[in-house]
């Protein structure tokens, strides 16, 4: 009853506020997590993610081996880590192929409206349409599975969502009496796009951008369980993952620990990317 | 019998004007057009109006009459799915409808700019008021940022803004109303354009604030001879700072005469209504007028005199259209009791 009477107390705001910030600091320990993974992979462990070691294979987690070895001898930690960067590099240029490519769509679809929204929007509607993972599976089998190509492949998944979000916000902004104001001064189009229209619409486009990292890093990891993404011995959380599916029984940290830096992944990335839109856009709050 | 005098649309003549000056801003019949599934709405219907320098002309017409058109017509801003069917648009005796879109951007901004309608949405929210209302000095005559935000800070001194040094550095969210809308026409104003259109530019502000934007645009008329075309729906307005009213209605000019003459002997039942409507502090009138009915579809336009359906002065005559009819030298009006 006093603990009740105690929170009570505390005005709405604050409560309010703390929740809003919650998400972003949850979110923001995972992803420091892995991102300090993914820096300190080339020197914290002592151990080389490519070297086999026949003698040490399938060892279980020990002081030695901190997370166990995979079936010739690696070190499963090193090896997570070395993932690690690698997740967050694939997923880095991914959102930015996805951010850059779908700003320009969107941007431009709005402004000049009419034919080239129509054909732009319908050619996005048409990648709307495939599944993503079945797009990515379609992209990489025709452009060769090389990491570069799994940036790209994921990076086209994400224009369509971006190029729609950055046309509606656009829409928005060209209905503002503002841009009619700047037209008056006799401003030419790309002035008018970069100067006002890009700095409104860049909020939620970085929101997204967020939402979309930890995504990113679940279909990298879906192409490398599908050996289309980073290819052995190049460790992906995906490709352990796949290989130790066949060792489950006699090593289950062979797959437990792919899975798990996975989930930390993508929910520190999902909870960040909530967290900042909370924070940026209380509209949707 | 008494004689009609047909004067041309447009053409009354103004005792001030210089009988062989050429005005700032001529429409001659202009008409501009939507075309839709439902049909064509002309919107603007051979409209004609001129504005002579240092004059300050009213257009005035309820929402939907076509004047806001008129003047992004003039701009060259209109919406890509209007088109302009007939007429010309001259700027100083030049046609602005022989430019190319370019070539009417060079113009707009440095020969003729535009004071906004509502003063809390005119600027970009995130960018500082100096950088805005310096930007035509970059955008017309590629200056450096820094000379056009020291431009900015003498225009906005000009507008009588307080503080206009620190001022130039804040955010639109910081300024109230008024200010913005100094600032606009300090912006407005930065290059010396010979044409200022004001969308009614104080909609949107509190009345003693609308005086002092009233004042500051009537100085400027004073001292830079300004041209300046005030659209406005608010006669109270037009009474303290017109010289010419044109009065619109459906997309047509329904009267048009010197401001003394539309507000004490207008001829045109519309106009009549309008002043009729305006709450008068001498009248001491108990219930506020207004007028029966609203403005005609574009797309059904009625076959004689547009306003005949809601004028309660109508009669047979009615039922075509009469031409701009010649009340005196300086006052015309579209309408048989005119005559």
């Amino acid at each position: 009853m006093r603990q009740i009477a105690k929170s009570r107390k505390e005005p709405l705001f604050f409560r309010h506020e703390r929740e809003r910030y919650r998400l972003i600091v949850v979110g923001s320990l995972l992803v420091g997590l892995i991102l300090a993974a993914s820096i300190f992979a080339g020197t914290s462990t002592g151990y080389s993610p490519y070297e086999m070691n026949i003698n040490e294979k399938l060892k279980a987690p020990s002081i030695d081996h901190l997370l166990g070895t995979d079936e010739i001898g690696r070190d499963v930690l090193t090896r997570a880590m070395y993932a690690a960067r690698m997740s967050v590099q694939v997923a880095a240029i991914a959102v930015s192929i996805g951010l850059f490519g779908g700003g320009v769509i969107g941007i431009l679809a709005a402004y000049h409206g009419g034919l080239v929204d129509l054909v732009l929007m319908r050619f996005m509607e048409l990648l709307f349409s495939f599944p993503a993972i079945l797009l990515a599976v379609v992209l990489m089998a025709s452009l060769g599975t090389t990491l570069i190509n799994a940036m790209a492949a994921i990076g086209i998944i994400f224009i369509p969502g971006f190029s729609r979000l950055a046309r509606a916000t656009t829409q928005g902004v060209l209905r503002q009496p503002y841009i009619e104001a700047a037209r008056t001064i006799g401003m030419s189009d790309a002035r008018l796009i970069l100067r006002e229209v890009l700095p409104n619409v860049v909020t939620p486009l970085v929101v997204e951008a967020m939402a979309a990292f930890g995504y990113a890093v679940l279909l990298e990891s879906s192409l490398s369980f599908l050996g289309l993404g980073a290819q052995p011995p190049e460790p992906s959380w995906g490709n352990m993952l796949n290989t130790g599916r066949g060792f489950m029984v006699v090593a289950p940290w062979m797959s437990i620990v792919p899975g798990v830096a996975m989930f930390v992944g993508v929910l520190g990335f999902n909870l960040l990317g909530d967290g900042f839109r909370d924070f940026l856009d209380p509209k949707l709050y | 019998m008494t004689e009609t005098i047909h004067v041309p649309l447009g053409s009354a003549v103004r005792e001030h004007q210089l009988a062989d000056g050429v005005p700032t801003l001529s429409i001659d019949s202009l008409s501009v057009q939507f075309t839709n599934r439902r049909g064509i709405a002309r919107v603007i219907d051979e409209v004609s109006l001129q504005v002579w320098p240092g004059e300050i002309v009213g257009l005035i017409g309820e929402s939907g009459s076509g004047k806001s058109m008129t003047a992004l017509s003039v701009l060259g801003l209109a919406p890509p799915t209007a088109s302009i069917i007939s007429g010309d648009i001259k700027l100083s005796g030049s046609s602005l409808r022989a430019m190319s879109k370019s070539q009417i951007r060079t113009v707009r901004g440095k020969h003729m700019a535009m004071v906004p309608q509502e003063p809390m949405t005119a600027m970009n929210p995130i960018m500082r008021v100096g950088k805005q209302v310096g930007e035509p000095y970059v955008v017309h005559q590629a200056s450096t940022w820094k000379h056009a935000i020291a431009q900015a800070v003498l225009m906005m001194g000009r507008v009588h803004l307080p503080l206009p040094n620190r001022r130039v550095h804040e955010y639109p969210h910081q300024f109230s109303g008024g200010m913005i809308q100094r600032s606009m026409v300090a912006m407005a104003l930065s290059l010396g354009p010979q044409l200022l259109i004001a969308d009614e530019p104080t909609t949107g502000l509190d009345v003693t604030i609308q005086a002092q934007v009233l004042r500051l645009l009537r100085d400027i008329r004073d001292i830079y001879q300004t041209a300046l075309l005030f659209i406005t729906h608010d006669l109270g307005v037009v009474a303290g700072i017109c010289d010419w009213v044109y009065v619109m209605y459906a997309g047509r000019i329904v009267e048009q005469g010197s401001v003394q003459q539309i507000l004490t002997a207008p001829k045109h039942p519309y106009t009549q209504a309008l002043l009729l409507a305006t709450p008068s502090i001498i009248s001491r009138q108990t219930e506020l007028v207004s007028i029966g009915g609203s403005i005609p579809s574009f797309f059904e336009l009625p076959e004689g005199c547009r306003f005949a359906d809601r004028c309660v002065r109508r009669f047979e005559r009615c039922a075509t259209e009469p031409d701009l009819i010649g009340v005196s030298a300086s006052h015309t009006a579209r309408c048989w009791l005119s005559v």
